[in-house]
């Protein structure tokens, strides 16, 4: 171990802002990418099945004009 | 004899398979990252030079090189859909460059925060710096071509000529150091002679690296089955997907 003491590794020998800068937006920026990424899915299929029900409704408006 | 590999190309096949490999790349990446990270932030020794900011490297340096490493990797997918009419391969391009584009913001941004305190400046315009912002230029105008265009195989062809051509810049950013006088420090990890570091500060770097190109293969396999779903919306296998996803 490196550190003494938490405030200590939190202090990072006087860097601590810009070494926390770098780990927060590295490790926030990939939580937002992998978030968006899984819920991506779920969405893609939601708007196909929404779909599938307009051509559907589509198809019996058709059948009933005739 | 190269046959079986065709059928990896159908949609259905594709989709199942990077599912399979999906939990080995998402477990492997996390325990990469998590030791990496923990070990290069609370045990590996301080730099004499750079005190604790040395730190940064642990991203950084990974973040870096693996925005190349994922701009090959679209390129290539591109190359073979633009060349063997691969409709999957193409997907799987669309499916990488918003990746990229994060991972070189990052490499980006750590760079600017580690600058800052050793350099005495967040930015330079010189020909390591330059070059990699042309990077995420790139990836921003792969991500745009293939966004706007309805018709996907024609998006694909435009984004995928944008991206094999601009992998003239990968050199570029990965020599720059060397072919021009330049603020940013030369590597330090070298393949043919001894690193410029020592191992107890290497050993967790190079996880890191590891840690994030798997994790860049978990995401872009998360990212692929979306992208071949969307795109493949009229076959029954994804419609019955469909129905199951709307009914939960």
């Amino acid at each position: 171990m490196q550190f003494e003491s938490f405030a200590e590794f939190i202090n990072m020998g006087g860097y601590g802002f810009y070494v926390w800068l770098s780990y927060g937006v590295t490790f926030g920026c990939l939580a937002t990418l992998i978030t968006l990424s899984v819920r991506k899915k779920r969405k893609v299929l939601i708007e196909i099945a929404k779909k599938m029900t307009r051509e559907q409704r589509l198809k019996e408006n058709r059948g009933t004009k005739s | 004899m190269w046959k079986w590999l065709h059928t990896y190309a159908d949609p259905e096949r594709a989709y199942k398979l990077s599912g399979t490999l999906l939990p080995w790349f998402a477990c492997l990446a996390i325990a990469f990252i998590g030791l990496g990270t923990t070990w290069g932030l609370l045990f590996a020794p301080m730099d004499y030079q750079q005190g604790d900011s040395f730190r940064i490297i642990y991203i950084h340096v990974p973040a870096a090189s693996m925005s190349m490493a994922t701009y090959m990797a679209m390129a290539s997918a591109s190359f073979v859909g633009l060349v063997w009419q691969i409709k999957s391969a193409d997907w799987a391009a669309a499916a990488i460059a918003p990746i990229g584009a994060i991972i070189t913001f990052i490499a980006l941004l750590t760079g600017a925060a580690w600058g800052k305190p050793m350099w005495g400046t967040w930015w330079v315009w010189d020909a390591r710096l330059t070059s990699e912002l042309v990077l995420l230029f790139l990836y921003l105008g792969v991500i745009s071509l293939y966004a706007s265009f309805e018709d996907k195989v024609l998006a694909a062809r435009a984004a995928g000529i944008l991206a094999i051509v601009g992998v003239i810049n990968v050199p570029i950013i990965k020599y720059s150091v060397d072919w021009w006088s330049s603020l940013h420090q030369p590597s330090t990890i070298k393949i043919t002679e001894k690193s410029t570091m020592t191992n107890e500060m290497i050993f967790p770097l190079l996880i890191n690296m590891a840690g994030f190109g798997l994790m860049i293969g978990a995401i872009t396999l998360v990212r692929y089955r979306a992208e071949i779903l969307a795109r493949n919306g009229m076959r029954p296998w994804v419609r019955e997907l469909a129905t199951a996803e709307e009914a939960k």
